[in-house]
């Protein structure tokens, strides 16, 4: 390894690569647009799994929503075509009966006409629980949400989207401790949050479940539940699991595909997750195929070069330069041209990258979002990079030494 | 010094082959200043070519500062040829991209002298050859007599036993020629055995042995009586 160190090694590599200037350069080019192209491919994959994961980012992703509808079949005694209510115990039960829920919400919903001052409209209203927001990760603007105290005491208190606020309140006026009518009834506004851009839920105002149940007398009903899995747990056979309780409960024929519906989030967070999977499976063949390409590249100026230097290597050996020493320092010049291209690429595509997130990547409604490589990633591509060059550079070395010196020494 | 008996070599052409030497017996003693003669395929480059190590002989044996050759690698070619051999060719062979100083300085480099010491004993040696304005110009921008003592410093920097010359005179006129012949002059004088081959009478008149070779068989062998002696 001593040879690494030795300036007289490096010299000989850089007079070679002087003089050879055109091609040096466009073999430089070459690896360089290779790694290049990775590093802004692997940027842009991950910028767009960035910005998947911040749309997903505010809603557990290994949920599913349940809901009732009518009958499709008869059972023990009860006609088809009969609605199915699901009640607040049905959500105790579920808890208890499945192993793996995280967290289940159940929800009620309604509509409500609002009066605040001189302003009025027409909004949906629904009765939550604190959990609620540990499900769907509400971006409160001011205030909290619903507690647990509001639930034990019916408090009538409300929590408001933005634009309920923009639409019953002055332009940067308190709201926070107001009053607002509900259906006649008055509320007072604890907080106000911001609805997420992916999934609406299409709530305009939550109240206190307790306190909704009353107000809108819905007993033990429930409009639908949110369940959520903990991290180990399948998403889809909890969903199985559950229908198959309501079922039970509510004497619901088992195969009856309408009495409960569903849908699942996981699932299609999950399509989404193989579309990005995919993506940067390609991504790296893409990238991959192109260094190859680059390094192959290489190889073969490096096989004419050598083939030009052919009589040059002669003179070497007639004053005494072991078959290995030639060899050494072709494939040195490999592995230089390489790792140097390579190190250009990098720097280059982590440019690309920086500009892609200033002029693209900037904004909610931007495709991709903080576009990034990981630093292994990119030690991976360099160590590839570098045994790709060191292979590469055995042929041309091989080469340069298969000729007799005397054959080489005639070689004008 | 150089000790050949019974020296065979043929090359395959195809089917057949063609044997070029026949069974030469040469023995040349530290020192000495020999001319090789022949007309073009009588085999005096393959003979060189054998006796510099670039080239395998088939038969016969083939004593070097009393180390006999055969089967060597290539490597251990080059160790010997490093230490032991000096080339001069006749279209020079220098290294187009590397200044007079560091062609020179080459085979101190695969010898594995330090940097600073090989540029040191390179400087002596295109002073001894009378170049040593000339040390950082590019081969290109020597003219051919120039070109040939950069080559003979280049064969001399290792302190070689031997110093080949293939024809080095071949490609300069006549009175390049007798400068760099004056410049192998001086070097033999100084105790170093010169090998030159050459087609010219007046060159091979020069040195103080000359053997001529015919069809691969040695035809003559004489010391010169009535050595020319250059004068100024």
């Amino acid at each position: 390894m001593r040879f690494l160190f030795d300036s007289d090694t490096w010299q000989e590599i850089f007079s070679g690569i002087k003089k050879n200037k055109t091609r040096t350069g466009i073999t430089i080019i070459g690896v360089m647009w290779g790694i290049f192209l990775l590093v802004v491919l692997l940027g842009a994959a991950k910028g767009i799994e960035n910005k998947f994961n911040s749309l997903f980012g505010d809603f557990a992703t290994n949920s599913v929503f349940i809901w009732s509808g009518q009958t499709s079949m008869p059972f023990k005694g009860f006609q088809e075509g009969r609605p199915v209510r699901l009640k607040l115990g049905d959500v105790e039960k579920i808890k208890n009966e499945i192993k793996g829920i995280d967290l289940i919400a159940p929800r009620s919903q309604g509509a409500g006409f609002v009066v605040r001052k001189f302003q009025s409209g027409n909004f949906s209203v629904s009765g939550d629980f604190p959990v609620l927001n540990k499900i769907q990760n509400k971006n409160m603007l001011s205030g909290r949400f619903i507690n647990v105290k509001d639930i034990k005491e019916k408090r009538k208190v409300c929590v408001i989207e933005e634009e309920i606020y923009k639409q019953l309140f002055e332009k940067n006026e308190e709201a926070i401790g107001e009053l607002i009518s509900i259906n006649g009834i008055n509320y007072k506004v604890v907080g106000i949050f911001k609805e997420s851009e992916t999934i609406r839920l299409g709530d305009n105002i939550h109240v206190p479940f307790t306190t909704f149940q009353q107000v809108y007398n819905r007993a033990d009903n429930i409009s639908w539940m949110i369940v959520t899995g903990n991290d180990s747990s399948d998403i889809e056979q909890i969903e199985k699991d559950a229908k198959l309780i309501l079922k039970n409960l509510h004497n619901v024929h088992p195969k009856d595909k309408r009495a409960f519906g569903g849908m699942n989030l996981g699932q299609m967070f999950q399509k989404v997750t193989e579309f990005l999977l995919g993506m940067q499976f390609l991504t790296w063949f893409v990238g991959i195929a192109t260094l190859i390409a680059g390094v192959f590249a290489i190889g073969n100026i490096l096989l004419i070069t050598v083939k030009e230097r052919t009589n040059e290597i002669g003179i070497r050996r007639a004053l005494g330069a072991k078959p290995w020493e030639i060899k050494r320092q072709i494939m040195l010049e490999a592995v230089f041209l390489t790792s140097f291209a390579g190190v250009l690429g990098i720097i280059l595509g982590g440019g690309a990258l920086m500009l892609i997130d200033t002029f693209i990547a900037q904004g909610p409604e931007a495709p991709l979002k903080n576009p990034t490589v990981d630093i292994p990633v990119i030690l991976i591509a360099a160590v590839t990079l570098v045994v790709l060059g060191t292979l590469i550079g055995l042929i041309p070395a091989h080469t340069a030494v298969s000729i007799k010196p005397i054959d080489a020494l005639r070689e004008e | 010094m150089i000790k050949i008996n019974n020296l065979h070599k043929s090359y395959p052409m195809g089917k057949d082959s063609l044997h070029v030497l026949k069974g030469i017996d040469l023995h040349i003693k530290e020192g000495e200043f020999v001319a090789i003669m022949g007309a073009s395929g009588s085999g005096k480059s393959t003979l060189l070519n054998i006796v510099g190590l670039l080239d395998e002989h088939d038969e016969g044996d083939y004593f070097l500062n009393g180390q006999k050759i055969e089967k060597l690698d290539e490597t251990k070619a080059a160790v010997l040829r490093n230490k032991f051999l000096g080339f001069v060719f006749q279209s020079f062979n220098l290294i187009a991209y590397k200044n007079a100083l560091e062609n020179v300085a080459l085979p101190l480099y695969y010898k594995g002298i330090a940097r600073k010491e090989r540029q040191k004993i390179a400087m002596d040696y295109l002073d001894k050859v009378g170049l040593k304005d000339w040390a950082k110009h590019l081969p290109n921008e020597l003219s051919g007599g120039q070109k040939q003592r950069v080559a003979i410093a280049r064969a001399l920097v290792t302190k070689p036993k031997v110093v080949l010359a293939d024809e080095p005179t071949g490609a300069l006129d006549s009175t390049t020629s007798e400068s760099v012949m004056e410049l192998l002059q001086e070097i033999n004088d100084e105790g170093m055995t010169v090998f030159v081959i050459t087609h010219e009478e007046d060159i091979a008149a020069q040195t103080d042995r000359i053997v001529r070779l015919k069809d691969g068989l040695i035809i003559s062998d004489e010391l010169v009586k009535n050595k020319v002696k250059i004068t100024e």
